[in-house]
């Protein structure tokens, strides 16, 4: 699904952030990203939704090498990812529903199966009967579960989040994680950058550190390995 | 999912562009206003400089197609040399017409011109007879007139050189002074288009990241602020073509009612403001799209 041969990458500043990264994600895996801050786990979550170009080697996802992707093109590989947030970039004029809506219509869906699939991801994260707020109206984690609908709606075969429990209280973390599992569990990849130790201690998945641009651990069932 | 980009447009999504535009046109609405006012001023001083140019070019064209040679005949001229001399102009290729005019009738054509005060000079005529050349093309007249100069009994030969030639050499400074003018308020306007778009952008940056991060084309992105940018244009030509059209419908009409014994005649009301109107249309659309076009490739990196 996702594979880095020997990426390194290098910003215009100077500044090393990866180097030598070769990493294999199967489809239907969970991978925790973790590592201290600045040591590049922003970096490699970026390459993987073409925010960012690699220096060197090679980032394919779903099939497409990215390096290659034409600015145009660019569209092909996002709507094969999902994408969620720490700060959730939900519109804020826009209610729930349309929050949800908006990723099909931007791609231009046909209007009722837009209608169709906005009502069962909402159903999925419980936020149907909601459907009609503002994002204002809600708390953060049902802010964060509009936008886990959102990254979903179109069916991803990867969904890229990053630190996505990172503004929310401990409680609201585990709820957000619980709706991750049940993604995953539909067959979704995975790949999440976390700082939250309990989580990753707790939810035993594949974990891969980053140091200083390296990784410097990849272990199925690993733990956080850091004192947080 | 694993459709490629779409790229003919839906007839849906052309609606959302549409109605996108409209939105963001009201939601700046000062600066809105401030770009269309542009747009108007520009217009409206391109339409009226074009009126005039237009005008002045036909009148020229027209004098000069009235460009008549001339020819003083030797005031010792018998009158068998003066059928000579004509049977010469007119055995000349370029000529058209040959015309005789005595001295009487010169002296009476000034004074029917200019007042009786003249009829002094019927004691002693001090004209010359007169022969009137057309010349086929206008342009043949100063060559043609130097032939004839050649010719025995002609005096001199002279044409109205100087009077289309100040004509000729005024428009042209007008014409550079109107294009240098045109130029910067068409640069003006079209800053003040693409700074409206900017704020446009800048005002929905969020939305256009969430479109780009769930895989809204290009395209999709551009097309509101580029349709934006065109009704800026077209709201902004509104006020000139109306000005221009009812302004010259009125003119046309004094001129021609006023003017018509001295032979200037404007242009008529359909031929001029038609094509004027079409190329404020094409400028006004033109800047419009073209200054969207500027800031949406600057701002959104697409």
């Amino acid at each position: 699904m996702i594979e880095m041969q020997d990426v390194t990458k290098k910003y215009p500043n100077g500044v090393m952030a990866l180097s030598n990264i070769n990493v294999t994600i199967k489809q239907g895996e969970f991978v925790y990203i973790v590592g201290p801050s600045g040591a590049g786990k922003s970096t490699f979550i970026k390459l993987m939704y073409r925010e960012e170009k690699p220096s060197g080697g090679k980032v394919m996802v779903g099939g497409i090498n990215t390096a290659a992707l034409k600015q145009r093109s660019v569209p092909v590989l996002r709507r094969k990812v999902g994408v969620v947030f720490q700060d959730f970039k939900l519109l804020p004029l826009l209610n729930v529903y349309e929050n949800v809506a908006f990723a099909l219509e931007v791609i231009e869906e046909e209007p009722s199966l837009i209608r169709k699939r906005v009502m069962e991801v909402l159903e999925l994260v419980g936020l149907k009967h909601k459907a009609r707020m503002l994002p204002t109206e809600l708390s953060g984690g049902e802010q964060q579960r509009v936008a886990i609908a959102r990254s979903i709606v179109n069916n991803p075969k990867v969904v890229i989040a990053d630190e996505p429990t990172g503004n929310l209280d401990p409680d609201t973390s585990w709820d957000i994680m619980r709706l991750f599992e049940t993604i995953n569990e539909r067959g979704t990849t995975i790949v999440m950058a976390t700082h939250n130790k309990e989580i990753v201690n707790t939810i035993r998945r594949r974990v891969i550190a980053i140091e200083n641009g390296r990784i410097a651990r990849d272990e199925q069932r690993g733990d956080y390995g850091y004192e947080a | 999912m694993s459709k490629g980009v779409i790229t003919a447009m839906k007839p849906r999504t052309l609606r959302r562009h549409f109605r996108e535009s409209f939105k963001n046109l009201r939601r700046n609405g000062w600066m809105t206003f401030a770009a269309v006012s542009a747009v108007t001023v520009t217009l409206l001083l391109t339409g009226v400089f074009l009126v005039i140019m237009l005008n002045l070019n036909k009148i020229a064209t027209d004098i000069e197609n009235d460009v008549e040679v001339r020819v003083h005949v030797n005031l010792e001229a018998t009158q068998a040399e003066k059928e000579e001399l004509r049977a010469r102009i007119e055995a000349l290729p370029e000529v058209e017409s040959v015309k005789y005019s005595s001295k009487e009738q010169e002296l009476q054509n000034i004074i029917d011109d200019m007042g009786s005060d003249f009829s002094l000079f019927e004691q002693s005529n001090p004209l010359y007879d007169v022969f009137i050349v057309k010349t086929l093309r206008p342009q043949d007249t100063p060559h043609t007139a130097r032939k004839i100069e050649q010719f025995e009994q002609t005096e001199t030969a002279v044409y109205g050189e100087e009077k289309v030639e100040n004509l000729f050499s005024f428009m042209k400074t007008a014409r550079n002074v109107g294009f240098v003018l045109i130029a910067g308020l068409l640069f003006t306007a079209m800053f003040l288009i693409s700074n409206t778009i900017k704020i446009t952008i800048f005002a929905r940056r969020k939305e256009i990241e969430i479109m780009k991060l769930v895989g809204a084309t290009n395209w999709f992105i551009r097309w509101p602020f580029l349709l934006e940018g065109l009704w800026i244009g077209l709201l902004g030509s509104m006020i000139p073509i109306g000005a221009v059209s009812i302004g010259y419908y009125y003119a046309e009409q004094a001129v021609s009612a006023k003017m018509s014994a001295h032979f200037i005649e404007f242009i008529g009301f359909i031929p001029l403001v038609v094509p004027v109107t079409a190329l404020m249309l094409v400028i006004a659309v033109f800047i419009g799209t073209w200054g969207s076009f500027l800031s949406v490739r600057r701002f959104l990196n697409v």
